[in-house]
């Protein structure tokens, strides 16, 4: 995950509260996927960012994923998300961030 | 209408400037045992000329043909593969030096007497003695030019304080001049045409020339011109971060159409900035560092002869600044939109040209397979739009896709390295319409949060 955006979302946690966000990715390459979800919930596997040595134990979803799809207008789902949701590979993406999650609930 | 008479495309064999770009550049200064790895992991120039990727980009194979050569591609040379190539060829590290000095008016470059001396073809050209360059190097701030272990020469700043004229922005500023001048020459050759018949070039590459008053200033397509002996020519640079060469050939057509200018030579030369940027991933993986090469290329865009491709002006694909940047709305912009314009359907057009990376060098560091992606996307809106069933989403990207093959030179990739294939292909009469994509990162200049994008059509007659 890029500096800045790990800078950013340091920041939103200083000011909000991590019990009070949750991380919401948008990327489609599952490896790329797995190191943003570690980054915002274990810190900076890299040791580069300023999230390195930082756990926020956020809860990390991917966009296309059901539990947010659902929440949204299903017009707006179609509009904006249809497409990629044919691109990536929804299942796989899942099955990454479920795995991130239950480790989340369980340590 | 405007038609695209030639496309012409060089690779430059730069192993010993891959440490020159920004990412070794930025690594080596954090850890020197990184410069020796990279070292180790270069390729001799034969191995880099006989990369069947880079024989797909100089026109010895079609992008298909990748789809029977096995992975990992470095490994399987393509038999007998020379420098030469149908539309332009490779160049070895030396006769770039020489191409750089060439290209230099203001002796900033100095290139060692004594290798030039046993350089096939070195004799013409004016060198420094070895102290001259140990001074440089030493005491000027000039930055040391390899080939193999030997120092051979030096590139040093053109003023003292001027950070827009360092002796890495200059040689940044020179590989493109450079390379672009060597694309064009190929285009002149493969052509037959004067270069004093050209009556415009447009420059698409990306690098910033200028001083500290006007960085980024410009012009390099007059400066590639001259170096092209192209005497009665003007030009100026489009600027569009790697979608610049789309929007160069739709600027070229409609100069043509309006009658401005009848011969324009759209020209993009190489990125240093870009060379090795993905080594890490390479090296970790024990792959050669696959960024070896400066790509070049070159296009000729003249009015309707009747028998040349056209550029179809009237379904020029464009992302609106208000269209967002969500990628379903980039691609309805840039390939739905323009098509339903024209009354046709996706699968009307036989090849799309998008972003045209070689996976094998973004995958191993994370960046996964752009082209596969793109494909992807389009097949997707076929889908939406009900032309195709979710299941013929791969026969769709298997007919109208391709592999990726082009060197990750920001805009080299850019839909155009298709170009050369396309004319070959709608002359032989196995294409009538290929589309040209790009998209620009427009944020990563931090002037807006805007991404981007151009496309076009490119017909047979």
């Amino acid at each position: 995950m890029d500096l800045e955006n790990q800078a950013t979302i340091k920041r939103l946690a200083e000011e909000h509260g991590a019990e009070h966000l949750v991380v919401v990715l948008g990327a489609t390459e599952a490896e790329g996927l797995e190191l943003a979800a570690e980054t915002v919930t274990a810190g900076d596997p890299s040791y580069a960012g300023p999230l390195a040595g930082v756990s926020l134990r956020l809860p990390v979803y991917h966009i296309l994923e059901p539990e947010v799809t659902e929440g949204l207008p299903a017009e707006l789902v179609e509009e904006k998300l249809g497409m990629m949701a044919m691109v990536a590979d929804v299942g796989r993406i899942s099955e990454v961030l479920t795995r991130r999650r239950q480790a989340l609930m369980t340590a | 209408m405007a038609v695209v008479k030639a496309a012409a495309y060089i690779l430059a064999h730069a192993p010993d400037l891959v440490r020159y770009g920004s990412k070794p550049w930025r690594e080596i200064a954090q850890n020197p045992a990184l410069g020796e790895r990279l070292r180790s992991h270069l390729r001799p120039f034969e191995a880099a000329a006989a990369y069947p990727p880079n024989q797909v980009f100089v026109g010895n194979l079609r992008p298909d043909a990748l789809h029977e050569v096995p992975e990992p591609w470095y490994a399987h040379p393509v038999p007998e593969a020379g420098p030469h190539g149908r539309f332009g060829g490779l160049l070895p590290q030396p006769a770039l030096y020489r191409a750089l000095k060439r290209a230099d008016q203001f002796d900033l470059i100095g290139l060692d007497t004594r290798w030039l001396a046993d350089l096939p073809g070195g004799e013409g050209v004016r060198g420094w003695p070895a102290d001259r360059i140990a001074q440089a190097v030493a005491a000027e701030q000039a930055l040391p030019l390899y080939d193999g272990p030997q120092q051979v020469g030096c590139i040093r700043p053109a003023h003292e304080q001027d950070e827009s004229l360092t002796a890495q922005v200059l040689l940044e500023n020179f590989a493109a001049k450079a390379t672009g001048a060597f694309a064009l020459e190929a285009l002149l050759a493969q052509t037959g045409l004067e270069p004093a018949a050209v009556e415009y070039i447009l420059s698409c590459s990306e690098e910033a020339v200028g001083d500290r008053y006007n960085r980024g200033g410009g012009n390099l397509a007059k400066a590639i011109g001259e170096l092209t002996g192209c005497g009665r020519a003007t030009g100026s640079d489009v600027k569009a971060f790697c979608a610049a060469p789309i929007y160069a050939l739709v600027h070229a057509a409609a100069l043509v159409e309006a009658r401005v200018f009848q011969r324009i030579a759209v020209v993009g030369g190489g990125s240093l900035a870009k060379l090795g940027m993905k080594f890490l991933g390479h090296l970790d993986r024990g792959m050669p560092v696959l960024e070896d090469v400066l790509g070049g290329m070159a296009f000729l865009v003249a009015p309707d002869d009747g028998q040349a491709p056209r550029i179809r002006l009237d379904a020029v694909g464009k992302h609106d600044i208000a269209a967002g940047s969500a990628p379903q709305a980039i691609m309805e912009a840039l390939v739905a939109r323009p098509l339903e314009q024209l009354g046709m359907k996706l699968c009307d057009v036989g090849k799309y040209a998008a972003e045209l990376h070689n996976p094998e060098v973004t995958v191993p560091s994370g960046s996964g397979n752009v082209p596969r992606t793109n494909y992807r996307m389009i097949a997707a809106l076929a889908v939406l739009r009900r032309e195709i069933g979710p299941r013929d989403m791969e026969d769709f990207i298997r007919a109208r896709g391709m592999p990726g093959y082009a060197p990750t030179q920001g805009h080299i990739p850019a839909g155009v390295p298709f170009v050369g294939h396309a004319l070959a292909m709608m002359a032989a009469g196995e294409l009538d319409r290929a589309m040209f994509i790009a998209k620009g990162s427009l944020f990563l200049g931090r002037m807006t949060q805007l991404s981007d994008g151009l496309s076009f059509l490119l017909e047979r007659p």
